[in-house]
Formats: C-alpha cells, structure tokens, sequence
C-alpha cells in the first residue's frame, strides 16, 4: 500500500533519491514536443514537456503525457522474427531467430536484386520522421521504389501550396496567431501539428481574435470557434473559388502586394495557335532557366499604356484588362485570367454545393477582406527587397488560415488548396505578420530544384539512382516515364496519371505489386506503416493480396519484411519482423534534410537521445538500415575500398555529408570541429553532446529584417544562399497562374515543345492541369450512384489519438476503446435508426456493421467517425474480445484504392487526385440503414484473432497498477479480481 | 485563510485530455498512487483517474456547442463528502482548503461518493479505497521540484493553458480576477457546497461591418479602368468643321 495522506500529518515527501531527468524528443506523435524524461533508478518515473523547448514550451498532451505506457505495453515486439516453415502467411505463426541471421536473409536477398533489378526492392514507409535517411537507402540501393506516407496523408497540401506559394502548412510554414485578428481553419487539421497549434489557439482567443472554424463536423478546435459554419465535404474548393469571387468583386484585394510579389501582373499569351498558348511573354529565351523565375515576362505599363519589363522601376502595371503586343499576340495579365475565371464562380453558385448559406459565404468574404485592409499591421523593421528598394516597415494583413487533410483527402484537392493559396494571396497574407509564415528550408522555388530520374535507365544494377527518389516536376520532361510514356515507378508516381505525385502513392503499392501493374516485384520492406489495417483502403482485399499466391503456389509478393516496434496488423503478414525500439531507446533525428521543427523565426532542428536500453533484442531501424547499407557496399556507407564507413547511427549522424567536404550533413547546429558553425561546416565529434546539452535542439533566430517575406527579401535570400539552402537567390513570386500546370496541359493539346502523353490520358491530362484553380465534383462522387449512396463518410482523429499509435496504450484507449459512427438526429430518425442502434454503412465497395451515435454537431448529409480506433481482433496484443474489435470499426472497409473503371475505355486508376496522386479517403459514399434485430450486436468484417509472436509479453491479468520509477508494474496490484 | 482551487477556461478548452493522463501519470507512482486500471488490455477497460473530460453537445443543428469539460474533485469549501464518512478518512485541510482521503482509514463504504453532487470520486476497486484529486498536494509543496513545477501536474501539462491555480481567497490572485472578470461560475452552487474550483464560460467574439467598409475611395479596382488614348490620326472634328 501507497503513503496515505493523515489529517493531522504534514504532507510525507517523495523520496527523490536515485532520480535523474534526461531531454529528449517525443515520438508519441509526429509533433516532436521537447520532453523532460524523470528516471528513478532507471526505471521512468514520468514524462513532462520540457518549458525550455521552442514547439511546445512545457506542455505536454494525452499522448505524450501516456508515453510511459508505451514503453511498458506488452504489444511490443522484442526478437527478430521469422515465419515459420509450412505456415501461410497472415496467420502470424513466427519463430523469433538472431539478428546475424536476419541480417544474412537480407544481405543474401537484397543482394541479388540489387545486381539484378533494383526496382525489384520497393521500400514504402510511414510516418517515420527519418526520409532523409530511408530516402538516401533507397536511392543508393538503386531502386526508384520508394515512398513515406505523404500520398496518402496530404500531399494536396504539400503540392497544392508549394506549386502556388513556395510552402506550404505544418513544419513548413504555418498561421501566425500572435498576430492575426481573424483565424479561418477549414477542415480536419488538428493533429499538424498539435501542441504548438493548442497554444498559439488558445492565445489567440484571449487576445481577442475571431475564430471560425469551417469544418462538416464540429469537433476538435472547432468546438471553441466563435463561428461554425457547417460545409458538405469536398466543397472546399467551391467556397474558396467564391469567396475570391467576392473579395475581387469589391476590390478588397491587396493589390500592391498582388502587383510587386506576384505573377498577377504577367502578360499570358492568349493566342490559341501558338506553341505558348497560355504561357507567360518573355522578353528573351534564356539559354538555361534553371530552377526559379528569371525576370523576363512583360508587364503592361498603365501611365505608358504600353508593355514593359516586369518589376521595371517606377512602373505600375494593369491587373486587368487586355491587350495586344507589337506582333498582335493578345495577350492578358494573369489576375484578368483569375478575374475571369471566378466570375461565374458566384456566393449564389457556391452556396448550392457547399450547402453555406449565401449571405454567410459574403459575409465571410467581407470579415476577411476588411480585416486584412483595415487592421493592417505596420511593424517597425526596415529591410530590403530582392529589386534592391528598401522599406521601412514590415506590413501585415492579419487574416490566417490554417488546414490540413479535410482539404487534402479528396480528389479535387490539389485544385481546392491552390484555390485557398490563391485567397490568402489576394489578401496579402504570405509570410507577413499575422497572416501565413514561412518555416526553414521554405520558401523554395517554384516548384523546388529536386527532381526524380526521367528515364528507366536511371535504373541500374549495383548502381545508385541516378536521381532523387522523389521531386518536384516543372514540366513534362521531368517526368518519370518511358518512351513509352509509361511509369517507371511501381506506384505510378510522377508518371501521366499522377504527373505531381510528389509524395509518392504508397496507397497503391500492394495492389500494383500483386497485379504485376506496372511489374511485379521481388521484396516489399514496409516501416512504421499499417499496411494491413488502418494505412490501407480497401483493408479486406489488400490483406488478401498480401498473402495471395499464384498457380504455382508462390506468393505474389514474394517477400515481405516489416519493421515495427509493436503487434501490428501488418506484422502478421510479414516474412521477417525487424523489431525497432520505441522513441525513448534510440537515438534519431529531426533534419533539415527532412522535415524539421523550424519556428516561423528561423531554421529548428533537433534529437532524440536514448534514456533507456533498448528492450530486448529490439533495435533501432535507423542501425539496420546503416548495417544493411553496410553489407552491401552501397556507396555512401562504406568507403572507396568497400570497408564500412560508420560504427553505427550516431557516427553516421556525425560524419555523413551530402557529398565529401559539403559541409552539409543531417544536423545543421555546432557544424564544425568545434562546434562553431550552422547550418554547414566541417563534421563535429561532439555534436550530439552539444544538441544533448541544449535541450536536444538547435535553434537559429533570423535577424528580425530577415524573418518575413521571405520570397522576396534580398537579406534572406542571400543568407539562405550562402548557407547553402537554396542554391538561387532570386525572387520566388507567388503562381498565382500556374505556367507549370499549363505546360502539361499543353502536352495533352499536343501543343507543347515536351513530350506527350500516352493517348489514353491526354483527356485527364488537359483537364485537370488548368493553370487556375477551378472546381470539380470529386471523381468517385461523379462515378456513384448518388441516388443509393447519398451521404459522404470522413473520418476525424481525436486528440488523445492524434497521429499516434497507440491502440495497445493502456491509458488512451481507457479514453477511446471503440468508435461510433456519428449521425445527425434528423437524417437517422428518417431511416427509423435510433441512438446506439446497430446499423450498416454501406458504400459501392463494401459493408461495415457498427453503432450509430446521435450528433447534432454533424451537417445532416454527412456521417464521420473517429479514425484507426477499431482494431483486428488480436492486434497490438488486445485480447481477442477487446472494444477495439468488438464495437470498434474501420472506415476503410468502405473505400477503395481504385476508382471504379472509366466507363468508356475501362482504364483503371487509383482512387487519388489526378495531379498530385493524393489518397482520396474523403470521397466514398455511402447510405445507412438499420442492423437486423437477429445479427449479432459485434462490428463487422470480423477476422481470425491474431496469435501472439515469440518475444511477445502475456497481457497482465485483469488488475495492472504502475508504479514508475519503482518495478515497472507493482506486481502486488497485479492480480484476480476478488 | 487559503482556498486553493483550480479555475478551468471553457473558452479556449479543446477537450484534448492532456490534463487527464498527465494527472494520471504523476499521481499513479506518486503518493496517492497507484492508480490501478482494470482489464488494461482486455474488453471494457476500466481505472481510476482523478481527472476526466467529458463531452457534449448543446443547441440543434446548425446552432450546435461542442462543449469540453474536465472534471475533477471541486475542493468544496462545504464538502458534502467530509461529514458523511464514518471513519474521519475524508477531510479538508485547513491551511490550503484541500480535500483530502487518508487510504488507511477509508474503509471503501462510498457514502462520501454518494454525498458528492458532481461524481468525482472514484473508488480504486482493486485497493478498494476512495481516490480522487489531491491538487497534486505532493507536488505543490515539494520543495525538491523547481518552483515552476511546484503547480498541479494538469495545470503544468494543459496546452491551451485552460486550467488556472491558485488561491481563491486572495482578491489579487490570477483565479480570482479570471473569475471576477471573466464571469466565472460555480457548478451547482444549489446545492451549496461551494465548490471551489470554478468554471469560465464560453465568449464570443463577433465582427460587425459597417456597409460604408465595403466601399472605399481608394478601392484598387478603380486603377484597372482601362482608357486607352485615340491613335493621332483617327478622325476628329477638326477633319470636318472650321467653325
């Protein structure tokens, strides 16, 4: 029994001998809050956050505060793992074996494809937080065959606002709450990222901003809005497109801003017979553009009434109008074309699709517009822009906004998000105070200098890529196609179908593996994703695919290695298990290579250092990765002579640089024998002592004059230049028009200097890569019967789960066990449903059974549930009877990777944005109708109970009572129930 | 005389369970621990925390309130649960106002569960004593921890910083101007216990437009009218009248 508490007593204190508190980073989800790790005796007492870390100056949240609980839960997997002979794959029946062994299986495999066929090795991982390091595997393995999460979480964000604005939201940029007066958040966007996003919230509203949350649902930080303006999903795009309708239609656009750091003032060539149809005027043709904009497009001059070079000194040029050029070429500025574009785009229009009233859409347009006009923000910090005029003060507009997935998700979204980059730009809000700021490395070039191989023979034996694994097209010759016009990639990435698949499209790897579409492939190494449940669409079928087998009785993907740290799903499908420790016994890094945690101030990266051994034999997957690529010789870890380069992960952190003597490596603080350098300098032996002692970060506050309009600032940019970020210091102007865009649409008209597009998609292709936003139904909604399946389906995260994993947490999923299907009141007392009845969701794809929740807090044409909380009977080491898989449910059941095939041509295509290849979760439709009174009250699909591997930990019986700091668990609170 | 006591914004709330499980953590190897949980990974798992948040929701669709709101032990300053306990376990201490169980008296009969309004206490019904918050009263006189620290483990983790503590008594205290000012209320106040820990209610914030914003001398548009000059040799009246 504890001390108690006495009345007539002082109050006992905790004995705090044997107690030591480590920094590190947490890992509970993708936000990387600085935590404080207290340890009694070695064991952890508790996790706080740390006060002195910039992303979350001393709070913690759910997760991050239940960490102790995901060290100790017995999901974990503790020895590498083999499927056992004669067992089929998906049972899950494993043999743990040593790590020599496992090492030699991959050496021997890896090996052979690798002098062979690279892209036979396809290397698809999660959430992992380490692309620069399992980017730089792939791409020194040779194979093109890789990809991390971002297909199927945001990329429409990603591409959407970096192909417009040069950044985009989460770690590269974000809304600036300290200074905005009006916040507009639209859509799920909760979980990127969190803790940060609570705390400038939760200030924003006491300094008396306005807050209007746009969202189907009203959950997560909408709930605290001062307005919720329900909206149907999908229709993002619609409500944008008007509200720009309506801010051009007043005039309450920034247009000093619009003229100076835009391409609104540029001259589009409008004749249809010309090969630069749709192309901006130069003055010359340079030899070698490179990557970014030279100045060389056209303004037309309003005093001369003539057109002149753009950004020409003391020129101001029409936004509107048209015009006609010497030769007769008519040509238009790009804000007349945008101008032209949303004129049919009315509030009236919109307010049919999105279901907003529209008085509430004009009003919304008018609350932006004269807040970003009227309560301008004049800071006093004089600098320079990159035409050499020098300002006195930094204006803001303080309007921002912020949004993630709910956008994103959808087939339309690439357009949508380019249509919402569009109305922060007309605003005047791009990396000024208060509005929208920029995060180090960004703002790149539009679209930033990486780019991937655009042939096969990029693909060698025994040869590293030639090439990045993933890039930023800016036409159609930097596709990565055959002369066929075909993909080279498994996933289709950066091929016709999804030309800006910049993320890759991991979504559709298992299929395309199982069809043999493009090619089959050998050995599939899947880390940190849940491919088998909650990271897939279609769940059923993939896992079916994954353990499918041909006529000759071999499987179809002949080799499946998983590296996870728990019980997944996935795991039991796998071939080989690589058991990887938990954030709190490895060492990692947050990288500026990657995706860092930089503050709106300057450039943040930083570490996590162990605070405990690791379990077991469980090992970091960052050392297996680093011994593979050791065994193998792929150049960048051994040296000339073949002899292994680094001892392990941490050396490698140390030493590795981009290429020898750059200066660049993954850590951008104390560079430097010494220490003495950022961002680039000399490897420092001490580095990760350095980073250790200063709270596992390191921080580089831009001078002041530096920290805004970063497109366009002369000091920033030749700082970023010199300290290597960019390698150009030119102006990045906002595409208001995309010239990317019409580049392949062009191609499509067979108009283009660049090559064409397979037949077959040339339709696809001049349709969607409209160089203005425009609005389109999104693609399964257009290819459903409507009329049965009326209602759309999304999901939401909630907080205490924000892109975490953590099912198996003993704490959490006290909070979240299982998960309802919410519905308005309204629409379910129609249908005869009634709160807490078993009902079906169905979509064209499949059937879910689960409990119906009444909601008034949900539009009535929409149902929503909390995403990944139903689990596999068995999984994570629940007991097979377990909430999770009982009454919990999986939305994916019910969407598809691919989009049922085109009517007339019967092509496939996957269930994704047609530009950017972005996982369409949010599209499926689905009607509802009330479970038979003779079914039986559990969810459905049901699948076999997991068994549980070797190496894995028996759950406590009934009673578990922590005790951190002391044993683990007191054992003597571990019993019956009496 | 002290009332220390908790002050919970609902305003900039979000319902993200941070204070939960921080709670959860400090207390269960602390010296009110262990926070025992039943069937950790089995069905319908169960524990003991001191601290939850509930959910709800108010009004009809569209004009819907999500509400979020953290409940723990109120810290009465009439505590119904004191005077009901058989053994004397329950009590309120007199220089803090913090309510409090001594385990080794409580004989787990739950009359001071039942005698509680607001459900916030908590049988551990595997040690079978009455648990519930303590205000981290471990912590907050610890003089071991840095005087930062020295703050309820809730009030340290809360992201939205939506849980304000400290005396209630003290007129110049940040709990209570946040409840003169900010229309601080009790629950229940009823019943007349009154609860120490109060509540800050929601508040919105509004924008009203004048018609006259919409329309301004310096609108932009107005620099797009385009009125290009005649070409020189277009006709003119001069090409036709010598007056």
């Amino acid at each position: 029994m504890a001390p108690t508490y006495r009345a007539d007593e002082p109050i006992p204190s905790e004995d705090r001998t044997g107690e030591r508190k480590l920094d590190t980073t947490c890992y509970m989800c993708a936000c990387r809050c600085g935590i404080r790790v207290t340890l009694k005796d070695g064991k952890v007492r508790y996790i706080e956050g740390n006060p002195d870390h910039p992303l979350n100056k001393g709070v913690i949240c759910a997760k991050g505060a239940s960490g102790i609980m995901k060290q100790y839960s017995p999901a974990r997997l503790t020895k590498p793992l083999k499927r056992k002979a004669g067992a089929v794959r998906g049972e899950g029946k494993f043999e743990a074996i040593s790590w020599e062994e496992t090492f030699q299986i991959l050496e021997e495999r890896l090996g052979n494809i690798r002098a062979t066929d690279p892209k036979q090795f396809a290397l698809y991982t999660g959430r992992d937080q380490m692309q620069a390091l399992t980017g730089l595997f792939a791409k020194q393995f040779g194979t093109p065959n890789y990809a991390a999460h971002g297909g199927f979480c945001s990329v429409n964000m990603a591409a959407g606002m970096v192909y417009t604005i040069g950044g985009s939201f989460w770690e590269f940029g974000g809304p600036d709450l300290d200074r905005a007066k009006l916040f507009v958040m639209i859509g799920t966007a909760e979980d990127h990222h969190s803790n940060p996003m609570k705390i400038a919230l939760s200030q924003f509203k006491r300094n008396g901003g306005r807050f209007i949350a746009i969202n189907p649902v009203r959950t997560g930080y909408a709930a605290i809005a001062d307005e919720w303006v329900p909206i149907k999903p999908g229709t993002d795009g619609a409500l944008f497109l008007a509200l720009i309708h309506e801010i051009l239609a007043l005039g309450l656009y920034d247009r000093d801003f619009l003229v100076k750091y835009t391409n609104s003032a540029e001259l589009v060539n409008m004749d249809e017979k010309s090969s630069e149809y749709g192309m901006f005027v130069r003055t010359e043709v340079p030899v070698e553009e490179g990557c970014f904009d030279p100045q060389n497009k056209l303004w037309w001059d309003r005093e001369a009434d003539r057109p002149v070079l753009s950004h020409a000194e003391g020129v101001d040029p029409f936004l509107m109008g048209e015009f006609a050029l010497k030769d007769g070429t008519p040509v238009k500025p790009a804000f007349q074309l945008l101008k032209e574009r949303v004129a049919e785009y009315t509030p009236e229009w919109a307010a049919g699709i999105t279901g907003i009233p529209v008085e509430t859409i004009r009003r919304l347009a008018h609350e932006m517009g004269v807040v970003a006009r009227d309560q301008r923000i004049e800071l006093p910090i004089a600098w320079t822009d990159a035409w050499g005029h020098e300002h006195q003060t930094m204006t803001g507009n303080p309007v921002s906004f912020h949004a993630m997935r709910g956008l994103a998700a959808h087939s339309n979204g690439f357009h949508t998000i380019r249509a919402l980059s569009i109305l922060m730009t007309v605003l005047g809000t791009i990396d000024r105070p208060g509005g929208f700021r920029h995060k180090a490395p960004f703002p790149r070039p539009i679209p930033p200098c990486p780019k991937t191989p655009s042939t096969p023979l990029a693909v060698k034996p025994n040869t590293p890529l030639d090439g990045m694994v993933l890039g930023w097209p800016a036409d159609p010759d930097d596709l990565f196609v055959d002369d066929d016009g075909e993909p080279v990639r498994l996933d289709k990435a950066f091929s016709w179908e999804y030309p800006l698949a910049v993320h890759g499209l991991m979504h559709n790897a298992i299929t395309n593996a199982w069809r043999g579409d493009p090619y089959k492939i050998d050995t599939l190494l899947i880390f940190m994703a849940n491919m088998a449940w909650n990271s897939s669409m279609n769940t059923v079928n993939v896992r079916d695919m994954m353990a499918d087998r041909d006529e000759n009785g071999d499987y179809k993907i002949p080799f499946i290695v998983v590296a996870d740290a728990f019980m997944s799903e996935t795991v039991a499908f796998a071939d080989l298990v690589l058991p990887d420790t938990t954030y709190l016994e490895r060492h990692d890094v947050m990288s500026l290579l990657d995706r860092p945690i930089s503050e709106f101030d300057g450039p943040v990266d930083s570490v996590r250092v162990p605070v405990l051994p690791p379990t077991g034999d469980c090992k970091p997957f960052q050392e297996v990765l680093i011994e593979i690529g050791s065994r193998l010789k792929l150049p960048a870890f051994v040296h000339a002579d073949g002899r292994r380069k680094f001892r392990d992960y941490p050396d490698f952190i140390i030493n590795y640089e981009t290429e020898p003597g750059s200066g660049i490596g993954f850590l951008s603080g104390w560079r430097g024998n010494g220490g003495e350098k950022t961002l680039r300098g000399a490897p420092n032996p001490r580095q990760w002592e350095m980073y250790a002692a200063n709270d596992c970060h390191y921080h580089y506050e831009l001078p002041r004059s530096y920290q805004y309009m970063r497109n366009w600032n002369r000091g920033y940019l030749d700082w970023a230049q010199r300290h290597r970020l960019t390698r150009y210091a030119e102006p990045i102007l906002i595409h208001l028009y995309s010239e990317v865009l019409q580049s392949f649409r062009l191609a499509a008209q067979g108009k283009g200097i660049s090559r064409l597009p397979p037949q077959r998609l040339r339709k696809r292709v001049e349709t969607f890569f409209d160089p203005l936003p425009f609005y389109y139904e999104p693609l399964e909604s257009q290819r459903t019967d409507t009329a049965k399946y009326p209602l759309n389906a999304i999901t939401q995260r909630p907080m205490a789960m924000y892109h975490s994993w953590d099912s198996q947490n003993a704490w959490l999923r006290q909070i979240h066990a299982h998960n309802y299907l919410y519905v308005n009141p309204k629409l379910a007392k129609g249908l005869g449903i009634d709160d807490g009845d078993w009902i079906w969701v169905e979509s064209q794809w499949g059937k879910v059974r689960c409990m119906c929740r009444f909601s008034e807090a949900v539009e009535p044409g929409t149902v929503w549930t909390w995403n990944a909380i139903g689990k596999a009977s068995g999984a994570w080491n629940l007991s097979p009877d377990a909430n999770e898989s009982q009454k919990g449910f999986l939305l994916n059941h019910l969407i598809s990777e691919e989009l049922p095939p085109e009517p007339v041509t019967g092509t496939r295509c996957s269930n994704s944005d047609p530009v950017t290849g972005q996982a369409a979760w949010f599209d499926v439709r689905v009607r509802i109708y009330k479970a038979d009174a003779a079914e039986p009250e559990q969810t459905s699909p049901q699948f076999k109970p997991m068994t549980t591997p070797p190496g894995v930990r028996k759950r406590p019986k009934l009673w578990q009572a922590l005790f951190g700091g002391s044993s683990e668990f007191d054992m003597s609170h571990t019993g019956e129930r009496s | 005389m002290t009332q220390l006591a908790l002050v919970i914004d609902l305003n900039v709330c979000v319902g993200c369970h941070a204070c939960v499980t921080s709670c959860k953590e400090w207390n269960t190897s602390g010296l009110s621990g262990p926070l025992s949980d039943f069937n950790a990974y089995g069905k319908d798992p169960t524990g003991t925390f001191f601290n939850r948040v509930q959910t709800f929701e108010v009004g009809v669709y569209p004009n819907t309130e999500t509400v979020h709101f953290p409940k723990s032990c109120l810290h009465c300053e009439e505590p119904p649960c004191v005077p009901v306990c058989p053994t004397g376990a329950s009590y309120k201490r007199a220089e803090d106002g913090i309510v409090l169980v001594d385990y080794d008296k409580c004989i787990g009969c739950k009359y001071c569960s039942w005698a509680c309004p607001y459900g916030a206490r908590e049988l551990d019904e595997n040690q079978k004593v009455m648990k519930k918050c303590t205000l981290c009263v471990d912590r907050i006189y610890d003089m071991n921890l840095p005087e930062r620290e020295r703050r309820p483990a809730c009030v340290l983790s809360c992201p939205a910083s939506a849980r304000l503590f400290g005396d209630i008594h003290d007129p110049e205290s940040e709990v209570s101007r946040a409840i003169r000012e900010q229309g601080g209320f009790e629950l229940m106040p009823e019943w007349g216990t009154k609860p120490a820990n109060h509540y800050l209610p929601r508040r919105k914030m509004r924008l009203h437009l004048h018609e006259d914003e919409l329309v301004r001398a310096d609108n932009p548009l107005k620099k797009e009218e385009y009125m290009p000059k005649p070409d020189i040799n277009e006709p003119t009246l001069d090409d036709v009248m010598p007056w």
